[in-house]
């Protein structure tokens, strides 16, 4: 049996998930279940969104191994080029998939929330594409220093509306798309960008970047002829890893999830509950939720996805932090030795890799390079300013 | 056992007037002195609020609220330590997100607000399926859990909510988050018609529920009203007093109605 569960009508992952909502979106939850259970199940929703994912996103990915790092490091070390699917990351994957879900419940809008601007662009990518209205909520710190993608949405014809409430950031985008939701909710689909909130999200964001995992398991057996010995992603609310872990949850490879120092919930977090889900959490004494701070926009959230609970307090997944300095030299690193400009967000894997390289001698390691770099050359040209 | 804040409600009821319940924001300065002037000026209970980082049903007046107490340094400790020296003669409820309740314990949270004078429990994002283990709690310690029916609850959940709610049911006055509106919303009638049909229990409205003549036209079906936002915006502006002349003229329209 596979550790990676079907969650019941509970929405559980061991303690973790369950559906937090005010009553009013009780009974959209609910629909939203059955029809993903539905359509999931429906050979003719598969063939359309796998069709949209080869023909339009660019699938599958390719694995490539970069051997000037492996040299340098003394690892083998393999990339899911999950940068290279259209719109620059792995978001697309989980937004075909509820996008076309919301088309068939009827809906004529989503809204989305977005921290560095993956998620909002790849929701206001597949609207366009589908023909749906589409609100993004950003933090207003974020669409600050994304400005790039703020202006990709609206040329997408996205309208997004910067959140000026608490910290500004994505934590707050979800609140300001949650109470969007809870009065738009009977004609609008909310299209959560990770594998957090309330069930059937965390079981369904998974589901739909599960395609990671699978094929960069089939793509090391062909190049290995095995699992890798480590498979290493970065951590915010965790749908990348959740795609790339659930290829190899249940194989002997060693499951890292990388989680800025700043916004390390499994590691200095507590159970507690916040958009939706129990999950560990990042709060004060009193249970008031921590402001993250990351250098990554999309990292910075207090919380993470039940599953990644579950999988830690199993131990089956371990979730080491890594600084802001050492994701700066790593996002230099990678762009030097392999000529790949990763996404901040990705740059916190390769930090890890990079500082515990001295530990995996010889071993085969597969990151998961969930975006590309492109949207932090601006706001790395404010740090990096010896390179100006 | 009918507890201390659906016996007063009832008292209100069965002596052919409606219900009228004042939130205010916990930990908000002055917030003591306008839990007294609702109080003062015919309130049947009042609603306080434990304010909380991420309130995802309040609109932006009760949002505000929560970030000035929460800057001036409130915490669920500090407001129940002060609830007890209020002496309002009332029922007091506390309106609080599930966190606040789960990080202190379910058991410890219940007895804290016993400990404090507090008779009832409104927690909006601890929906009927999560909330077992609060209520068994709750029920022990003898603080009643307000439900809250949605306009969006099919006919066959509403009994499941009304049945497990206790004081009273909280019948939602529109799609969406706290906050003053022009008009009352037809959802508001409409469901706390549906939730009288299939309970005894009082059904107040709430949320959207912004003055003295929408407080008389809810009232028409339900059992009476608990106003926020319009209330904690009195609070923001004119601190106690202005909060005291809004629930007299309240009160008074209530009063004045015939029904």
């Amino acid at each position: 049996m596979s550790i990676l569960q079907t969650p019941g009508s509970d929405g559980r992952f061991g303690d973790f998930g369950g559906r937090f909502v005010p009553e009013t979106l009780v009974p959209a939850c609910q629909e939203l279940e059955a029809a993903f259970t539905d359509a999931w199940n429906e050979p003719a929703f598969r063939a359309e969104l796998d069709h949209l994912l080869r023909e339009y996103a660019g699938r599958p990915s390719m694995v490539t191994e970069c051997h000037n790092l492996s040299e340098q490091l003394g690892i083998r070390l393999f990339l899911k080029r999950e940068d290279l699917n259209h719109t620059g990351s792995h978001k697309i994957n989980n937004v075909l998939g509820q996008v076309l879900l919301a088309k068939r419940m009827g809906k004529k809008r989503i809204v989305a929330e977005t921290g560095a601007g993956q998620h909002g662009v790849a929701s206001a990518t597949a609207a366009a594409l589908l023909g749906l209205e589409c609100k993004v909520y950003m933090g207003e710190v974020d669409t600050a220093r994304q400005e790039l993608n703020v202006f990709r949405m609206r040329l997408l014809g996205a309208e997004v509306e910067a959140v000026t409430s608490g910290s500004r950031t994505l934590k707050d985008a979800v609140n300001e798309a949650m109470r969007d939701w809870v009065a738009s909710v009977e004609t609008t689909h909310y299209c959560l960008g990770s594998v957090m909130g309330p069930h059937p999200y965390p079981f369904m964001v998974r589901q739909f970047h599960r395609v990671i995992g699978s094929e960069a398991f089939d793509q090391m057996n062909d190049v290995i002829g095995t699992s890798p010995d480590y498979v290493v992603a970065c951590v915010g609310g965790g749908s990348n890893a959740m795609g790339i872990f659930s290829g190899f949850v249940d194989t002997p490879a060693q499951l890292i999830g990388v989680e800025p120092a700043g916004g390390a919930a499994v590691h200095r977090g507590q159970p507690g509950v916040v958009h939706g889900m129990k999950s560990y959490l990042m709060q004060d004494e009193y249970g008031q939720v921590s402001e993250a701070h990351s250098i990554s926009a999309g990292l910075d959230y207090p919380g993470v996805g039940p599953e990644h609970s579950y999988l830690a307090s199993i131990g089956r997944a371990q979730y080491p932090t890594v600084t802001d300095d050492e994701v700066i030299a790593a996002f230099q690193l990678m762009s030097r030795a392999e000529g790949i400009i990763p996404a901040l967000e990705c740059a916190h894997a390769m930090a890890w890799i990079s500082r515990e390289a001295k530990n995996m001698q010889g071993k085969t390691v597969l990151m998961n390079l969930s975006g590309r770099g492109d949207k932090d050359v601006g706001q790395m040209m404010s740090i990096l300013k010896d390179l100006m | 056992m009918t507890g201390r804040l659906e016996s007063a409600l009832r008292a209100r009821i069965e002596g052919g007037g409606k219900c009228l319940v004042p939130y205010i924001t916990g930990g908000y300065p002055g917030w003591a002195d306008a839990v007294r002037a609702c109080a003062a000026n015919g309130a049947d209970a009042i609603e306080i609020g434990i304010p909380f980082s991420d309130p995802v049903m309040d609109g932006p007046i009760i949002q505000q609220a929560s970030q000035i107490a929460l800057e001036a340094g409130a915490t669920p400790v500090s407001i129940l330590h002060e609830v007890r020296s209020l002496d309002v003669g009332i029922p007091l409820a506390v309106m609080c997100y599930y966190n606040t309740v789960f990080h202190a314990g379910h058991e410890r949270f219940a007895h804290d607000l016993v400990a404090a004078g507090i008779s009832a429990a409104i927690i909006p994002d601890l929906p009927l399926e999560e909330a077992g283990e609060w209520c068994a709690a709750a029920d022990a310690a003898g603080i009643e859990t307000v439900m809250l029916a949605a306009p969006t609850a099919p006919d066959d959940r509403l009994p499941r909510v009304a049945d497990r709610a206790r004081g009273f049911v909280y019948s939602v006055g529109l799609l969406g988050v706290t906050g003053e509106r022009a008009e009352l919303a037809l959802t508001a009638t409409t469901l706390a018609a549906r939730v009288k049909k299939i309970t005894k229990k009082p059904v107040l409205i709430g949320v959207g529920v912004s003055n003295a003549a929408q407080a008389v036209e809810a009232s028409r079906v339900a059992d009476g009203v608990i106003m926020g936002a319009s209330v904690v915006h009195r609070m923001i502006d004119g601190g106690s007093e202005a909060v005291g002349l809004f629930v007299a003229e309240v009160r008074a329209a209530l009063d004045g109605a015939t029904w």
